[in-house]
């Protein structure tokens, strides 16, 4: 038998397809956070007033608030079934580098809750009276938002692997860090509303997911590896 | 890696004793720079021309405001320690910040609020600092959280030693972007500490109350850790010798 | 001459020192059969040395070179089979077998059949998971196992909710990963059927006193 060694990239890309592959055949937890979105999204103009005008001007608010919770939803289940059936364990002996694994779920993540959730956005926007023309604007912030909010999501997962019940106390950890998502994304998303120039927070958004995305698949790999012992 | 099994039996005692002497070091000098600054701030330092009596709720906020900010630092840099060098004391120490720098944290909201009342009319604005104290507030709330729900000690003192770390490369980044969206909105800004033209006799107190809270600091931290090393150490021998 | 050494092992849990400056050495084509009482650490023994737990202190010594257990290189040549046997109940045991072989070294679908027939349970080869029974999951494990042609085993109860059968496999798969040269740890009370070459015990929690 020849034995030819996996490399950290294609392994990373095993865990990658392997996760998408499993969410595939369970569609109700791809499916969950969407509504969830649609759903909080859709009580504004319940609970506050139908008149497109005044709901248009909390559109940027209520798109992200409900985008960051609806991402934060799907966190619990991210490493918890891997943790209990012993894959998490294999991911660290398996002589793969773990935060190159780490950063393949977290994509995966991204995959299937930030990116939907991202293109579900305008849908929700146009009940919220936000202008056709906004749109690229909305799509383009959610999109390098969404990452961002995967990286501290997966973070937080991780820390809270050795806790039961741990769902509330990830909501506490992870939201305070996302604090600087939602505001620069909130006003990304208002000016493209108001048709004005976004790049600012665009610029700043992007310099968050490159950062994220340096320093957080690190923290992850540290939590999981203590969350195992 | 003979030298993490010294810094397991060795150091906790010795800590443990150097932590007692140290103490009133900075007690006795936190406790007269304290009253000290309460006596020329409450009583020297004239009324402010804008803000009258109402300002001097100053000499509390702002010593608190910068304690549960370094209280935060000192934690994450004691968790680092204790994560990278495997020091146990080290972790011990991020433990017996958490609770303060938490509790420094309320009191500068509560101080502030109590300071917004009289300046603009409500308890709350959302002004920068205030809204950056509040998370840091929740920060807290999350680091002390994750300490309590895992049972294992060891387990509990690196997972959280990952957060703090991870909370303190994010706190400038909160900061800026609390600044950023405050900019935009204008809220009002009535708390500018750092304006140039503070006459001396009111700047003074001010001071000495930063150094007071310092070194108070440094004293209650000092005792937490006595009574957070008694407590994991609980079943080594060296506490019924020190304790007889 | 041994491949696997270890000196100085000392392993806190929580407030109880478990593992009191263990040694050992374990050589070539020789089985480790690791017992003693529950809560002895067998357990804890087998995690350390598989880097999944950090142990206050330890000198290991991997085919002659220093190693920490946690480098790449040392979990490159080394498989654990734990409590929990990785396999995801939505996939099919072939699926399982080509992921978990998969981070590892590279596998063809005929690897996969190869490694489900040593262990019979090519029947089940197309069945999720989630349809067989937990001795059936157990042999899967088995094969992942056997596949990945890695030199160290480290199994914590390999024959747990296996019947007669399925011990005598796990037996036969330690006798032929020893007769290749590889080092096997194990912690189980059954008889292996190793001849005295081959195989070596370690009792450990004679002295897992209280601190």
């Amino acid at each position: 038998m020849t034995v030819r060694r996996t490399t950290a990239f294609s392994a990373a890309g095993l865990v990658l397809t392997r996760d998408l592959r499993l969410a595939v055949r369970r569609p109700s937890q791809l499916i969950q956070p969407l509504a969830f979105f649609a759903v909080v999204a859709l009580l504004f103009p319940l609970g506050y007033t139908p008149e497109l005008g005044k709901l248009r001007a909390i559109a940027p608010g209520v798109l992200w608030v409900g985008a960051l919770l609806a991402s934060m939803l799907a966190l619990e289940s991210l490493f918890r079934e891997d943790a209990s059936d012993g894959t998490l364990e294999q991911f660290v002996v398996c002589g793969q580098p773990l935060v190159a694994l780490m950063a393949a779920k977290t994509l995966a993540h991204w995959l299937l809750t930030g990116l939907p959730l991202t293109l579900m956005a305008p849908v929700l926007g146009i009940a919220l009276g936000v202008p056709v023309e906004a749109m690229p604007g909305i799509l383009f912030s959610l999109l390098l938002g969404t990452v961002t909010l995967s990286l501290i999501g997966a973070v937080g997962a991780g820390l809270t692997l050795g806790v039961r019940r741990g769902g509330v106390l990830l909501s506490l950890l992870t939201l305070p860090l996302a604090v600087p998502v939602l505001v620069f994304g909130a006003r990304a998303t208002e000016l493209a509303i108001s048709g004005e120039s976004l790049m600012g927070p665009l610029y700043l958004l992007g310099a968050l997911a490159v950062l994220g995305i340096t320093l957080a698949p690190l923290a992850a790999a540290a939590a999981v590896r203590i969350g195992l012992e | 890696m003979n030298w993490t099994w010294f810094h397991r039996l060795g150091s906790p005692p010795h800590i443990y004793r150097i932590a007692g002497t140290l103490t009133p070091w900075f007690a006795w000098p936190a406790g007269l720079l304290i009253v000290a600054a309460l006596y020329g701030g409450l009583v020297l330092a004239p009324p402010d021309y804008q803000q009258g009596e109402g300002f001097r709720i100053l000499y509390v906020h702002a010593p608190s405001a910068w304690l549960a900010v370094m209280i935060y630092g000192v934690m994450a840099s004691a968790a680092a320690v204790g994560l990278i060098w495997r020091m146990k004391v080290a972790h011990a120490v991020a433990a017996s910040c958490a609770g303060v720098g938490a509790w420094f944290t309320a009191v500068s909201l509560v101080t502030g609020m109590l300071w917004g009342k009289p300046m603009w009319g409500t308890y709350w604005v959302w002004d920068p600092r205030l809204t950056a104290q509040l998370i840091l507030f929740i920060l807290y709330l999350g680091y002390m959280g994750l300490r309590a729900g895992i049972d294992d000690l060891g387990r509990a003192d690196r997972a959280s030693a990952v957060l703090a770390i991870v909370g303190v490369v994010n706190i400038p980044i909160i900061r800026y972007s609390v600044e950023w969206w405050n900019s935009i909105h204008q809220a009002p800004s009535v708390m500018k500490m750092d304006r140039p033209s503070m006459p001396l006799d009111m700047l003074a107190p001010l001071l000495m109350m930063l150094l007071g809270f310092t070194l108070y600091f440094a004293a209650i931290l000092l005792v937490r850790l006595r009574a957070e090393i008694l407590r994991r150490e609980r079943t080594a021998s060296w506490i019924r010798e020190v304790l007889r | 001459m041994s491949e696997l050494s270890v000196k100085n092992l000392h392993v806190f849990r929580g407030e109880r020192h478990l593992l009191r400056g263990l040694g050992f050495e374990v050589p070539a084509g020789c089985c480790l059969q690791v017992v003693g009482a529950n809560g002895a650490g067998k357990t804890t023994l087998l995690r350390v040395m598989s880097g999944l737990l950090e142990a206050e202190s330890l000198e290991l010594t991997w085919r002659g070179e220093r190693v920490e257990p946690r480098d790449p290189e040392y979990h490159a040549e080394l498989s654990y089979l734990g409590h929990d046997p990785a396999l995801k109940s939505d996939f099919t045991a072939a699926e399982n077998i080509a992921f978990n072989v998969g981070l590892r070294r590279r596998v063809a679908s005929q690897d996969v059949r190869s490694a489900l027939a040593r262990v019979s349970a090519e029947k089940f080869s197309d069945r999720p998971i989630r349809s067989l029974s937990a001795g059936q999951r157990r042999r899967v494990a088995l094969a992942a196992l056997w596949l990945s042609g890695t030199r160290l085993w480290m199994l914590d109860e390999p024959a747990t909710n296996l019947d007669a059968a399925g011990q005598a496999l796990v037996a036969s798969l330690i006798q032929e990963q020893l007769s290749g040269g590889g080092l096997v740890m194990a912690a189980t009370h059954q008889d292996l059927g190793l001849p005295a070459a081959q195989r070596a015990s370690l009792e450990i929690g004679v002295h897992g006193v209280r601190t």
